[in-house]
């Protein structure tokens, strides 16, 4: 392999990086996010229990993939500009308002950068909401994928999605989506972690590998 | 690699010689590919197969309505993907190999056999070749079976398999809508609705959804247009 350049485990020459699957789902009142929890460097697990849904406020995540540090570093940077926002305006602050921030470093950065961060959360304004900020766009979905997972799930939640779904039916479509990807994505795996925004605040959840859903051929 | 995420199946091209020639397009340079999504359900008493219908030559679609199901023997056929000069070569050679065999043991030929030709010519040729191929089949020893060929020789029997470069999308629909003990038309809404979704979201696979089931009482092709595929809530 051609990056056999220092002998010795992967982890003392190779980036860490989140390999990762990362979803956030809007449903009527509310959003769902969903991660798994495997950081790799290389091909060594250097932390199989991430949890890689940070929060930016209290009714506002962001769910990070890509190189660990970037993600981590922008969820920080936004955190810390959301909070002085958030006080200068009084109020809890929007999630686009959170989206926008971290579309800024994205695209200001873009090349340094490696990190896709997905924004969810639900404000006063417009209920549940979900921003993707791949590369530095910033656009509002129903649902969004990120990681190495997601493109084996696409076909699954292009044909499992539908408008109008509840609380429940989200977080059951967070679980089964990332147990698919899980299964597939050898930079995926671990626990998945989802959480549950809505206006009464936000709820944290762990699925031990064990309770996740299982397939034909497992 | 950032993009951990890499698929047995996905085509590569040539490196283009010069850039500078504003005479032609690019695509002129680049090496024909079957982009593709290809996938084969066993059921009991046949296969289903099906594949999208698009060859590309870099971003020129050189071919639409590409078949992409080959047939090789009376009940056997081949799912092509990767390049598509290398795979209609070694379908060629396969069919020529598998009707011979088949003449010297005056019986129609077992789908392991022929699965077993398209491996020993994938991974002698492993170096040379760029090529990602189903065999499914019919015959009376084992009934309906698939069998995956993928980039570098390997040789796998599954009950459902997908390939080319369209078949990442669709591995997690796939792994929770298929179970044992489907019905021939279930699989065939399965491979359908499978492709469909692929087609929406891989560049390199489109056009129509070509399927054909193969059993005891012979082949059955069709086709399914643009306008009559499944649509999903997301357009």
């Amino acid at each position: 392999s051609p990056e056999e350049q220092t002998p010795g485990p992967g982890w003392l020459s190779e980036e860490v990086k989140t390999g990762t699957t990362i979803i956030a789902v809007e449903f009527n009142g509310g959003v769902v996010l969903g991660s798994d929890s495997r950081v790799s460097a290389g091909e060594t697990v250097v932390n199989r229990v991430m949890n890689k849904l940070s929060p930016l406020h209290d009714k506002i995540y962001c769910a990070l993939s890509g190189s660990a540090a970037d993600a981590q570093t922008i969820a920080e940077m936004v955190n810390y500009q959301l909070d002085v926002h958030s006080t200068e305006i009084g109020e809890d602050p929007q999630v686009r308002s959170a989206a926008t921030l971290v579309k800024n470093i994205s695209y200001k950065y873009k090349e340094e950068l490696s990190a896709h961060l997905i924004v969810a959360g639900w404000d006063r304004r417009d209920g549940g909401q979900v921003f993707a900020t791949l590369n530095g766009l910033l656009t509002r979905q129903p649902f969004a994928v990120g990681g190495s997972g997601s493109f084996y799930v696409y076909g699954f939640v292009d044909a499992e999605y539908h408008k109008g779904m509840s609380k429940e039916e989200s977080q059951q479509f967070v679980i089964n989506t990332l147990s698919l990807a899980m299964s597939r994505d050898g930079s995926s795996g671990g626990v998945a972690y989802i959480v549950t925004i809505d206006e009464h605040g936000a709820e944290e959840k762990v699925i031990l590998g064990n309770d996740l859903p299982s397939f034909f051929d497992q | 690699n950032k993009m951990a995420a890499t698929a047995t199946m996905m085509p590569f091209f040539d490196q283009r010689v010069s850039s500078k020639h504003d005479l032609v397009p690019d695509w002129t340079g680049q090496e024909v590919s079957t982009g593709t999504t290809i996938m084969a359900v066993e059921y009991d008493g046949g296969v289903v197969i099906g594949a999208d219908s698009r060859t590309t030559t870099g971003a020129y679609i050189a071919n639409r309505v590409t078949d992409k199901l080959t047939p090789i023997h009376d009940r056997i056929f081949c799912c092509r993907s990767g390049s598509a000069a290398d795979t209609q070569a070694i379908a060629d050679v396969v069919t020529y190999q598998l009707g011979f065999h088949s003449i010297e043991l005056d019986e129609p030929p077992l789908v392991e056999t022929a699965a077993n030709l398209f491996k020993a010519s994938c991974y002698r040729y492993r170096e040379e070749l760029t090529a990602g191929i189903l065999v499914a089949g019919w015959d009376r020893r084992k009934g309906g079976q698939v069998y995956c060929v993928p980039i570098g020789g390997m040789l796998v029997r599954q009950p459902v398999s997908v390939g080319g470069s369209g078949s990442t999308y669709i591995y997690g629909f796939m792994d929770s809508n298929y179970k044992a003990g489907l019905t021939k038309d279930q699989c065939l809404e399965l491979t359908a609705t499978a492709l469909s979704l692929a087609m929406e979201r891989d560049g390199s696979s489109g056009g129509v959804v070509r399927l054909a089931t193969i059993s005891e009482e012979g082949v059955e092709r069709r086709v399914i247009l643009g306008n009559q595929l499944p649509k999903f809530s997301t357009h």
